[in-house]
């Protein structure tokens, strides 16, 4: 199948700049990035995807095997940048998705050269010690959360998650895919992202890497980051005004100037 | 309703006061903060970092929490369960902050007491003049029987998913016995007979019926060898049933004294013997013996009240060869069975069928399709041996379409011609 179309890929910015491959975590699709395009595409060349299971990506293309791991997600990076053929690639992952990158680069450094982690957490369990922030049975009843809010999610859900008046970009057809995820597919994204165990990964970790954080962060607290940064030689961390868990959403400013900082202008 | 907008009159709108008004006004004591603070549902505003700025008493009151303890110093997450914090993280705030407005979203608040409080939460995003965001607006309702009920369905929809996969493996592993039941009822495939070509098909009407159709060709010793056709009436496990025991009872019979009426005669005892008390079950078959001699074949068959086989000779005539008067095979406990001889010789085919053929449906008035019809079909058909008449026969079973709603089975059995002596001379 074209990796083009499973993965919903769209490139924009500037087509000689560097390229900023940014990469979605658990919950949504590509859309996450839409605050901070405007600005990193004035000076990089953006490639966006959506991973199999999530937003609009080709769903026939589900492997329940495959998606039940995080390798399974680090092949649709891998296949995506061959496709594309790209290279010095500055990888941007959200959340799950900075582990994914890390898996990434560690089996195609010669095409990842940097990691950008935002809000990243190699485990979310409570661990000897280690604080990752969750129970077990945290996980499970997000599960639950899930599960309840399925519940007649394609009939109920899209229509009354309304359009912004003043941003029609953001219309109809966005609502329709947007966070809008088949239920067995989000179910394993959702295991699969946090009963994983990336600790050991992150020392394969060879690449300049930055390490963006919130403030307040409810799924990735501060001592996470902070583990991050120990585990990670050389990485750099740097903690953004901004609360939640997308700081890419709610401080995109803040977030985009961290990136161009790291990446620089041109390599 | 949490929305107060629409139900508080604007000042001055009630000069004209009558006296249904003044009840309705004495009734609707209520001001818009006392609405606010008393509506059936929860009421929160937060700043765009989630910090609670202002809470209703309905929502204090669930969650068992004074004001004091709350504005300005919990976050909306802080009231949720930890799920409901993994969800609103991932789904909920991202949508919110891209479209302004999320509605009817299922999380669990943690209650005074540290139960779980299923709500059903809608937010809205308040913005300035200028489209910064300011605030936003949440109202919280109580969800619990509604959770409960969709639960039910949830529980209800997951059983029903695994009783139907359930169903389906259940199904595929039906399937597959009743293919190996079914091939137990026919060969794999005909043996090689010396100086003898055989062809077979068959046709099922329907895959999830075992069929009654029945054939077989095997070896006597001696250079003789036995075949038989037949047709067990009924379909399903029943008939399959019968249709087993009537092949090895023709095959063991055959091994014992081969003579066709015998033969016939034993499976008609068997038959009788084994279902005359019961539902009577019985067959129609064809059973007969091939002795190749001298550049011809022999052939000594028998008939149970089954169709007449039908011979194609090499000058591409067809006949029937008749065995009128035989009786069906199970019915009575003692049949008469006719017998007929007739010599193969190079190029002729002898062919059996069922009436699945011959009963097929055609043409628009649906006539039945004959013993006329199937040999004037066999006439036409050049005479190049039993693969060649198969092949045309299943061509003109399948170009029945749904006229052919029965079982159908054909065997085919011919002397092979002689090397034509002009192709000879070509190729030497």
């Amino acid at each position: 199948m074209d990796t083009r179309r499973r993965n919903n890929v769209t490139v924009t910015g500037c087509p000689d700049g560097p390229v900023l491959l940014l990469a979605h975590g658990f919950g949504c699709d590509q859309n996450m990035w839409r605050l901070v395009v405007p600005t990193l595409a004035e000076s990089y060349r953006l490639v966006l995807f959506d991973y199999v299971g999530s937003g609009r990506a080709n769903p026939s293309a589900w492997d329940e095997r495959r998606y039940s791991s995080l390798d399974g997600y680090a092949r649709d990076v891998l296949e995506v940048v061959e496709e594309l053929d790209l290279r010095e690639v500055t990888f941007v992952g959200h959340s799950v998705s900075a582990m994914v990158g890390v898996l990434a680069a560690a089996k195609a450094p010669e095409r990842i050269s940097r990691l950008v982690m935002v809000a990243p957490s190699p485990r979310y369990i409570d661990d000897e010690g280690y604080r990752g922030g969750f129970s077990a049975e945290d996980i499970d009843e997000l599960l639950e959360s899930l599960e309840s809010n399925y519940l007649g999610w394609s009939a109920a859900m899209a229509p009354v998650i309304m359009g912004n008046a003043d941003r029609p970009e953001l219309g109809q057809e966005l609502t329709a895919s947007f966070c809008a995820t088949d239920p067995d597919m989000a179910r394993v994204f959702a295991r699969t992202t946090f009963l994983s165990d990336s600790r050991e990964d992150l020392k394969t970790v060879v690449v300049p890497t930055l390490i963006l954080e919130c403030r307040q962060d409810v799924i990735a607290p501060r001592e996470v980051g902070a583990y991050v940064r120990d585990t990670i030689p050389g990485s750099q961390l740097v903690t953004l005004e901004a609360t939640g868990h997308c700081p890419q959403l709610s401080a995109p400013q803040a977030t985009a100037a961290a990136i161009v900082d790291f990446v620089g202008a041109a390599s | 309703m949490c929305r107060t907008d629409q139900s508080v009159p604007e000042p001055g709108e009630e000069q004209d006061v009558d006296a249904t008004d003044a009840v309705f006004t004495a009734l609707l004591e209520d001001s818009a903060e006392e609405l606010y603070e008393q509506a059936p549902c929860g009421y929160l505003s937060t700043l765009m970092d989630g910090t609670i700025a202002k809470i209703n008493a309905t929502l204090l009151e669930w969650l068992g929490l004074e004001r004091s303890q709350v504005v300005g110093r919990m976050r909306f997450t802080d009231l949720l369960t930890v799920g409901g914090k993994l969800y609103h993280e991932t789904h909920f705030a991202p949508l919110l902050q891209m479209k302004g407005e999320v509605s009817g979203i299922a999380l669990d608040i943690k209650t005074a007491g540290k139960q779980r409080m299923p709500v059903l939460v809608t937010s809205k995003v308040k913005t300035s003049e200028e489209g910064e965001p300011m605030l936003i607006r949440t109202t919280v309702f109580d969800a619990r029987d509604r959770r409960a009920y969709e639960m039910e369905l949830l529980r209800g929809r997951q059983a029903a998913e695994e009783a139907r996969r359930q169903s389906e493996a259940d199904r595929a592993r039906l399937q597959e016995a009743l293919a190996v039941l079914q091939q137990s009822l026919l060969p794999a495939e005909l043996p090689v007979v010396p100086g003898l070509e055989a062809g077979s098909y068959y046709h099922t009407a329907s895959p999830d019926l075992l069929g009654g159709d029945f054939y077989d060709l095997f070896p006597l010793g001696g250079g003789q060898w036995a075949f038989f056709l037949g047709d067990v009436c009924g379909k399903g496990p029943q008939a399959a049933a019968v249709t087993s025991l009537a092949r090895y009872t023709l095959r063991a019979a055959a091994l014992h004294d081969p003579d066709p009426v015998s033969v016939l005669t034993t499976l008609n005892t068997v038959l009788h013997e084994r279902y005359a008390s019961g539902e009577g079950r019985y067959c129609t078959a064809i059973f007969g013996v091939l002795q190749p001699a001298d550049g011809r074949v022999r052939l000594h068959l028998a008939s149970g009240g089954h169709p007449s086989a039908l011979i194609q000779r090499a000058d591409g005539s067809a006949d029937y060869l008749p065995t009128p008067g035989g009786l069906l095979v199970g019915v009575l406990p003692q049949a008469p069975f006719t017998a007929a001889r007739t010599d193969l010789l190079p190029g002729d085919t002898l062919l059996l069928y069922t009436d699945g053929l011959t009963e097929a449906r055609t043409g628009p008035e649906r006539e039945l399709y004959g013993d006329d019809a199937l040999r004037a079909f066999t006439a036409a058909q050049p005479p190049a041996g039993p693969q060649s008449l198969i092949t045309a026969l299943s061509g003109l079973l399948a170009s029945f379409g749904d006229g052919l709603d029965d079982d159908t089975a054909l065997l085919a059995l011919g002397v092979p011609s002689l090397p034509s002596i002009a192709s000879e001379d070509l190729t030497t």
